[in-house]
């Protein structure tokens, strides 16, 4: 096996440049992925320069701890239900059924993923909170609170249900109708073939899109730390209060452990077990593809289920827009452009730093991922399969988890990076990358490797080839990894958080900051500008990687 | 410019991922001759796949050298052996036009605009492809796609052009057109090649020389002709052609018993008298005839193809045998069940040990 080893290292030596790509990738994991994770398990055991678990027991034994554990474990499961209940349902309907305005009610549904993972939290603030819109102002309830374990559920369901509907659109368009059709030749009824044939197809799926849901709302540090209030804690915000309010490092990274577990365990079962159970029956042949398994009167309660969440979803967004320009929410229903004058003035060094990240972490983890990817598909080396899983554990670890990490590791020699750019942009490219990877791995599967062999058999270097016939070949995974890193970085909080500083601060912070003093209109209008700059970013992404894939097609007279 | 290839002792062990491993390619020693087209036939999993791919540089040989005229290239990477290979699945880069795949290689050797243009033109017209230079590879059909595999190769002016399968995905009549082009190509540039195939006809029609692989091992070697006619092993004789296998033992230097029937050899090896041996004996090397013969046999099934009749003959006290006849349209078809005899052209019988 050893000598397997180095004979696999020996060829791939005869690529230099390639090799000491690949070297820098392997380094950078371990120092960025790998080193911050081990700094946060170091710092739960290590008390006063001595071992001990005394970090865990105390925590076992003290009620606010364990209470956030269940409520963090509780609302995690809850939202992963009702996510996936609502994904499915919507994916469903605007996969398989022959219903009115599905391009509008596919962007609708997703239009949560592009936004800060906590918009929702300010909406639900908006009509149910204090002042909330639909509470005192409708109902005049004196006596409501929002705060707890409903609320977060409420917006969690709102901002995660959309990554559950996209999965399982993924899933339920890889399933051939076909099947459906040949249950009912052969006698099934609508509701067997339901039973027998569609559910078990999708089951993979289903059980997937609910751990995706879990790990992030295990994962998600706004909306609780908006909405759970002090008499929910939970363990992301419980964990950034430990370290922010009382300077406990080693009790944030202790809790920052025990979120870390139920995720872990939830991405491995996702990887190991769920991967190999994936039923795909794309036989590219064309197939038609509405379902008959529902009846008329089924199929438009069906749709108007999936209809009312897209209008509440849109409901959420005109509020925060309205919001935007209201003078004072539950007082003064004014027009105004104070909070926007707020935002470009107060603010706009923000806004400035959060586009300067973004903008310099996106391409670097778009390439990276691919080349990560790469180098997993096309490449034998020793190790390949824990660099694989070392670049796409980031997105099994909650931000708390990686700020905490960040800043544990990098707060002292020999790497001091703590206040600077530099530490932002990391962090966001090695946390961001994992969506790129996997999509740039599926894709590169389904592509001959004899493509690439082509291309070194006509003297191209690994280099060469990856730049000059991979890359435009998976130029739509590179895409979505592109607009997946971009997005994230716009609106990441959990783990930035930890990060900024005076020097380098974003406007998601800057959001969460006018929550806490109450100046929601101020929320509402950074909010308005963060959704605005992704929109257009996007379509931007989108511009250049049709141009540039078209443009490499194209080079002639170079 | 071109090169004569030489393989020593070349193995390939994979290692599978539960540990166990396997012998892809055994101690294979060749040499090909500068200039020639030398065919790797076997069937899939015999290695010569494998094998074609060490040569490029793509597998790592376990052991063994693989030199191009006197450099050694075990340690040259698959970009600078300055192969060119043309792919079973053609790999044509779906993203560039044709001129584009054609260019590929010299843009990447940074050659001038002008000797660019000029050498990809001058391909394209080699290869029958003029009008199609700024086609889109998915707009090319099958047949064109596999001229611009091959015109991206030519192109290069490379040391040692290879060949994996590269007509297994084309429909029967283009691919009989097509090896005839390959082949004329290959003459007239004088490019060192080597072509791997399954198909027999294809490795005949098309080689100086081949190469029956089996199990990683080489069988036999030699011309198309040699290998037809004198198999070394029931193997190749098997996997080349069609051939009836006969049990026989030896009377004298010049004839065999077979089931109690003397019969007359032209090329018998020396072999002591009383030694049992295995006739090869092709369908096209016997004989019916209503009227005489050595052996006695009744028609069991009789198959009108045209060019020859194909009957399933059981010979008296041996069994069943294939036997071609050639013309049947002018000398007809025995009918099923007729009893018949038999005799074998005595230079067309090839004798293997048992």
């Amino acid at each position: 096996m050893a000598r397997d080893a180095r004979a696999e290292l020996r060829f791939l030596a005869r690529d230099p440049l390639l090799f000491a790509l690949l070297a820098a990738v392997v380094l950078a994991i371990a120092v960025f992925v790998v080193y911050p994770l081990v700094c946060v398990l170091l710092a739960s055991v290590q008390h006063d320069g001595s071992w001990s678990v005394a970090g865990y027991l105390e925590l076992a034994e003290r009620r606010l701890y364990r209470n956030a554990l269940l409520n963090s474990l509780s609302v995690g499961v809850l939202v992963g239900v009702l996510g996936v209940a609502i994904g499915y349902l919507a994916a469903f309907v605007l996969t398989r059924l022959d219903v009115p305005g599905k391009t509008i009610l596919h962007y609708v549904t997703i239009l949560p993923i592009v936004s800060p993972p906590f918009v929702s939290a300010v909406s639900i603030l908006f009509l149910f909170g204090f002042n909330g819109l639909v509470t005192r102002q409708l109902f005049g309830l004196d006596n409501f609170s929002i705060y707890g374990f409903h609320g977060v559920v409420l917006s969690q369901v709102f901002t995660f249900a959309p990554i559950a509907y996209l999965s399982l659109r993924g899933v339920l368009a890889s399933i051939s109708p076909t099947l459906e059709d040949a249950a009912l030749n052969i006698g099934a009824t609508r509701w067997q073939t339901f039973c027998k044939v569609s559910l078990p197809l999708s089951l993979p799926g289903i059980a997937g899109a609910f751990l995706i849901v879990f790990i992030e709302s295990m994962a998600d540090f706004g909306n609780p730390l908006v909405l759970a209030g002090a008499a929910f804690p939970m363990l992301a915000p419980q964990a950034y209060l430990e370290i922010t309010g009382s300077f406990n490092l080693s009790r944030g990274a202790t809790l920052a452990i025990v979120l870390l577990i139920p995720s872990l365990t939830a991405f491995a079962i996702q990887r190991s077990y769920l991967a190999k159970r994936q039923y795909i029956t794309v036989t590219g042949k064309p197939s038609a593809s509405t379902s008959k398994i529902v009846s008329v009167p089924v199929k438009w309660v069906l749709y108007g289920i999936v209809v009312a969440f897209a209008l509440l979803v849109a409901a959420f967004y005109a509020v925060i827009l309205l919001g935007a320009f209201t003078k004072v929410w539950g007082f003064n229903y004014a027009p105004t452009l104070a909070h926007f004058a707020y935002v470009f003035d107060v603010g706009l060094q923000s806004v400035q730093d959060t586009l300067i990240v973004a903008v310099v972490s996106t391409p670097v983890s778009g390439l990276l991922g691919m080349l990560v990817a790469f180098l997993v598909v096309r490449r034998t080396f020793p190790g390949r399969t824990a660099l694989e899983f070392g670049a796409i554990l980031p997105f099994a670890v909650p931000g708390t988890v990686v700020g905490i990490g960040y800043i544990l590791a990098f707060n002292a020699p020999p790497l001091i990076l703590t206040g600077t750019l530099a530490i932002l942009v990391l962090c966001f490219v090695f946390r961001y990358m994992p969506v790129g990877i996997q999509s740039g791995i599926a894709v590169l599967r389904q592509i001959d490797p004899s493509i690439e062999e082509a291309a070194q058999n006509l003297g191209a270097d690994g280099l060469t080839t990856f730049r000059k016939v991979t890359l435009p070949l998976i130029a739509p995974a590179f895409f979505s990894g592109l607009v997946y890193a971009f997005v994230r970085a716009m609106t990441a909080i959990s783990a930035a958080i930890f990060l900024v500083s005076a020097n380098w601060n974003l406007m998601t912070v800057q959001i969460l900051n006018q929550v806490g003093s109450g100046r929601l209109g101020v929320a509402a209008a950074f909010s308005v500008l963060v959704i605005a700059i992704v929109l257009i970013a996007i379509a931007l992404i989108g511009a250049f990687v049709d141009r540039w894939s078209h443009h490499t097609a194209m080079v002639r007279h170079a | 410019m071109t090169d004569s290839i030489t393989i020593t002792h070349l193995n390939k062990i994979f290692t599978s991922p539960d540990g166990g491993t396997v012998a892809a390619v055994k101690d294979v020693s060749l040499e090909i001759g500068a200039g020639k087209l030398v065919t790797l036939l076997g069937p899939s999993g015999c290695g010569k796949t494998t094998l074609l791919r060490m040569i490029a540089g793509f597998e790592e040989p376990t052991s063994g050298d693989i030199l191009f005229g006197a450099r050694r290239m075990n340690d040259v990477p698959p970009n600078r052996r300055d192969t060119g290979m043309v792919f079973q699945s053609y790999a044509i880069f779906p993203h560039l036009d044709v001129f584009e795949n054609v260019a590929f290689g010299l843009r990447l050797r940074r050659l001038a605009a002008t000797e660019i243009q000029t050498r990809v033109s001058r391909v394209l017209e080699q290869t029958g492809l003029g009008g199609y230079a700024r086609r889109s590879p998915n707009q090319l059909s099958g047949g064109q796609q596999q001229r611009v595999a091959l015109a991206r190769c030519i192109v290069m002016e490379p040391r040692v052009l290879l060949f994996d399968e590269p007509l297994s995905n084309l429909d029967a009549k283009l691919r009989e057109q097509m090896r005839v082009e390959i082949r004329e190509l290959q003459q007239r540039v004088g490019i060192t090649s080597i072509y791997v195939t399954h198909d027999q006809v294809e490795a005949m029609s098309i080689s100086d020389e081949i190469v029956i692989m089996n199990a990683g091992a080489v069988e036999q070697r030699g011309a198309p002709q040699v290998i037809y006619a004198r198999p070394a092993s029931r193997f190749v004789a098997d996997f080349i052609g069609k051939a009836n296998f006969v049990d026989a033992s030896v009377l004298d230097a010049a004839t065999v018993d077979v089931a109690g029937n003397r019969v007359t050899l032209a090329d018998m090896p020396a072999t002591p008298a009383g030694a049992r041996v295995t006739l090869v004996i092709r369908p096209e090397a016997v004989r019916l005839s209503r009227e005489s013969g050595t052996l006695t046999g009744t028609v069991r099934r009789a198959m009108f193809l045209g060019n020859v009749a194909e009957y399933l003959i059981a010979v008296d006290g041996v069994g069943d045998w294939l036997v071609d006849s050639p013309n049947p349209a002018e000398t007809g078809v025995f009918e099923v069940g007729r009893r018949i005899f038999i005799s074998l052209s005595p230079a067309s019988v090839h004798v293997l040990p048992t």
